[in-house]
């Protein structure tokens, strides 16, 4: 495993992250470059984009990669995918992103079931502009936008992408994973490659939730970051396969 | 009242307030997330609504709804977030509702960069959005005037019942200036029209869907009669040693600042430069713009972009003297040095 | 009167602050003033920089291009704007950190071991304020009662027991600047 990590995946390119220190944003890109890699689909995948902290992702994964408008890269993905069937599509998007601004074009493309593969970073924040609330905000969680804490009359309550998603029809596999410790880290890299083999078996949507750290803007260390997943994230968001192509009478 | 120091996004957030604005939409965008986020700390003191919406399209139509319901509103967001409220802003000047828009531009298209930018000066100013209308724009250079031009971005929404947009950018939004807030802002005028229960009267309906074609026709020729009005009435318009200028310059917001010290550079040296900076971008003040370059010889227009209020001097001027152009784009701000050597350029030429 | 500034280090040295107050200052003393941070992702880590213009009329530009004066706390930032300064301008630099190699213009140096000063006070915090000490000291641009004023309405009130720190830091920067002049 460590001689893995220490080998940069070809499916990266050279470029040094962009990432604050800590950052989960950097761990997901590995994961999804290896995949890609040892599935052999590098020169066959199209990935997409978000705008988010991750807008740079094109700098970083070696392969062709088209950037969307904020919320829109399901939508720009299903263009790819249908002029392309036959190759690999796959949408990297923060919280915002998806569950905010992005999220008629999640659910439609869900349930269309679009055959493409969705990372979705949940990181309860908007990081890249410094802070807000998110739809996964947790209750009484402090953001730029709720000084205060969020509350649920005011500003409503978590939302669960994985459990929504889920209830779709064309969904094919919807899991959540996160990467706050090294086992964790190595059931998401599982996750990601069975999202990947869904959508090479031409079974539908593929959906992988992962729950990150935002060290910067919770103002935590990186390391209390990472517990602060486990302890506050976890209740709200449990980890698991909500649904596999297996269960959908292929 | 004394002077305090502010950033220019949070003067403006705070102008609105006493305004007497209780109501505000957005979304998070850079580099107007200041607004908001001051506003997500003072509303919940003062029993206001701060809500974060679910994009630009939904915040715009909650300020929709708000208005037509008939309170003081307003929404902040910057190019690619206003691309978004287009069709909602059609819909509030379609529906002559009152509600100010606040663009914080940067750099474009597409998502472009954060930095700041004067790229939104059409979409402001001729193309927010489908239909025949118009937003008034306003365009403030200073925190002073973040301050004040929102106050009065409240009451010509109210006066006209239509959309105001400030247009300013992330130059204005970041610094720090002294800001005095006027003591008397616009008193908020009565709303007969607002739908809040129809108790006692006829039912009010906010609407704009008009199927029949001559019904359309008319209640766009009432709009036009009051942009007619708007024209003749709120042109504002700002110059500079223009009286005796050679050569006027001629630009708006952040980049007019630029412009006055590259004047004052000129002067130093001999040469009779002067500036007119529109502070209406709609209205145009044309009227104003050709009365400041009557005397002058030629004109120079600067601007963060590759050239866009350059047209309606063009048109203010009718081709009576040449008209220079510098535009930055990008996020980059042309330098006093790098107008003055322009200024210098044209001086030469006008010399031989 | 009409300075133009960049004050400039690296995120965390309190560049921003020592801008502010500065021009907090300036306002207090009723003259003309403005101040601009860097923005943007480089904020997240590098250098930190800001405009500052104080003057006795109104200010044009905001944006300062070739300062009149350069206030720098660390190294790459001297490297990044020594070269801007006009010539017959001022570099104040924190000499602790940065070995002020001029590329031979015509500026004025001090150079002041702020780091080392406001180690000796206890509080690595406060280098900027023995450089604010400094700079007002050389330029008598603003006085030290009026920035000492400032620091009561900038600092918010939970921070006023910081106070005597920093005026401490303030006096020592002015003291270390008076036997250079
Ligand atoms: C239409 C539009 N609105 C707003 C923005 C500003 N914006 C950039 S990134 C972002 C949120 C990103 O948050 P998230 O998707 O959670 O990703 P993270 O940065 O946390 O990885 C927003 C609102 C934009 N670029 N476009
Ligand atoms: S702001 Fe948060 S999400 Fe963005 S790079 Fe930094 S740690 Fe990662």
């Amino acid at each position: 495993m460590a001689e893995k990590i220490a080998a940069r995946t070809e499916a990266l390119t050279e470029n040094p992250f962009h990432y604050c220190p800590g950052c989960a944003h950097g761990i997901i890109h590995r994961l999804v470059a290896e995949t890609i890699e040892e599935l052999g689909v590098r020169e066959k995948t199209v990935g997409v984009a978000s705008v988010g902290c991750s807008v740079f992702a094109y700098n970083y994964f070696n392969m062709d990669m088209q950037q969307a408008a904020h919320g829109r890269a399901p939508a720009v993905a299903t263009g790819i995918k249908r002029v392309l069937p036959d190759n690999f599509v796959f949408t990297y998007q923060g919280d915002g992103d998806l569950a905010a601004i992005g999220t008629a074009e999640i659910v439609h493309a869900a349930a269309r079931g679009e055959n493409i593969t969705v990372i979705f970073v949940n990181n309860t924040t908007y990081g890249m502009t410094g802070g807000q609330s998110a739809p996964t905000t947790i209750l009484g969680q402090k953001t730029t936008t709720t000084p205060y804490g969020r509350d649920p009359h005011v500003n409503g309550y978590p939302m669960g992408v994985s459990e929504m998603l889920s209830t779709l029809g064309g969904v094919a596999h919807v899991s959540r994973v996160s990467i706050y410790s090294p086992a964790q880290v190595n059931r998401a890299k599982r996750a990601i490659k069975k999202a990947f083999e869904v959508q090479r078996e031409k079974k539908g949507f593929s959906f992988v939730e992962v729950l990150a750290s935002c060290p910067t803007n919770w103002r935590m260390t990186p390391q209390d970051a990472l517990k602060w997943i486990e302890e506050k994230m976890l209740p709200i968001y449990p980890l698991g396969e909500f649904k596999t192509a297996a269960e959908e009478g292929k | 009242m004394a002077k305090v120091l502010m950033g220019g996004n949070e003067a403006l957030a705070e102008a609105a307030l006493r305004a007497g604005c209780r109501h505000f939409f957005g979304y998070p965008i850079t580099p107007q997330s200041e607004i908001p986020e001051y506003l997500a700390k003072k509303m919940p003191q003062l029993d206001g609504v701060y809500l974060q919406a679910e994009s630009e399209i939904a915040a715009i139509n909650m300020v929709y709804g708000a208005a037509g319901a008939g309170v003081r509103v307003f929404t902040a967001s910057s190019g690619p977030g206003i691309s978004l409220m287009s069709e909602g802003i059609s819909y509030i000047a379609g529906a002559e509702l009152p509600c100010v828009i606040v663009n914080i531009m940067r750099g474009g298209p597409g998502l472009g960069n954060i930095a700041p930018s004067q790229a939104d000066y059409n979409q402001a100013t001729k193309g927010i959005g489908h239909g025949d209308f118009h937003l008034i724009v306003l365009a403030p250079n200073s925190v002073q005037e973040m301050a004040d031009l929102t106050m009065l971005a409240f009451q010509l929404a109210e006066e006209y019942r239509n959309p105001a947009m400030i247009l300013s950018d992330g130059l204005l939004g970041q610094m720090m200036e002294p800001v005095e807030f006027n003591e008397n802002p616009p008193k908020e005028k009565d709303k007969p029209w607002a739908t809040r229960g129809a108790k006692g009267r006829d039912p009010n309906i906010i609407n704009r869907l008009l199927i029949e074609a001559e019904a359309l026709q008319k209640h766009n020729l009432k709009l036009q009669e009051k942009y007619q009005l708007i024209k003749e009435t709120q042109c504002r318009c700002e110059s500079y040693l223009a009286e005796d200028a050679d050569i006027l310059l001629a630009a708006f917001g952040s980049c007019s600042r630029m412009a006055k010290s590259a004047v004052e550079m000129a002067r130093s040296r001999g040469i009779k430069a002067g500036l007119v900076r529109p502070i209406t971008l709609w209205p145009f003040p044309e009227k104003e713009v050709a009365e400041a370059a009557k005397g002058a010889k030629a004109c120079l227009v600067t601007e963060m972009n590759e050239g866009q209020m350059l047209l309606d001097i063009r048109l203010a001027l009718k081709g009576r003297i040449p008209i220079h152009f510098l535009g930055k784009s990008g996020g980059i701000i042309p330098t006093p040095g790098e107008i003055l050597e322009e200024i210098e350029r044209i001086e030469v030429n006008l010399r031989g | 009167m009409h300075h133009e500034l960049i004050i400039a280090g690296f995120g965390g040295q309190g560049i921003m602050f020592a801008g502010q107050l500065l021009t907090y200052t300036g306002m207090m003393e009723d003259r003309h003033v403005s101040y601009i941070p860097s923005y943007g992702p480089e904020m997240r880590g590098g250098t930190a920089n800001c405009s500052v213009v104080i003057s006795e009329k109104e200010i044009g530009s905001p944006i300062v291009t070739d300062p009149g004066i350069l206030v720098t706390l660390n190294q790459p930032a001297f490297d990044k704007f020594a070269p801007t300064v006009k010539d017959g301008g001022l570099i104040i630099y924190n000499s602790t950190l940065i070995n002020g190699e001029l590329p031979g213009e015509d500026v004025e140096t001090l150079a002041v071991p702020a780091s080392k000063i406001a180690d000796e006070l206890g509080n690595p915090r406060i280098t900027n304020m023995v450089m604010l000490g400094a700079l007002i000291k050389k330029t008598q641009m603003v006085s030290l009662e009026t920035i000492l004023d400032s620091l009561e309405k900038v600092l918010p009130e939970h921070r006023h027991n910081l106070i005597p720190l920093n005026k401490q830091a303030l006096e020592a920067g002015m003291e270390y600047t008076e036997d250079k002049l």
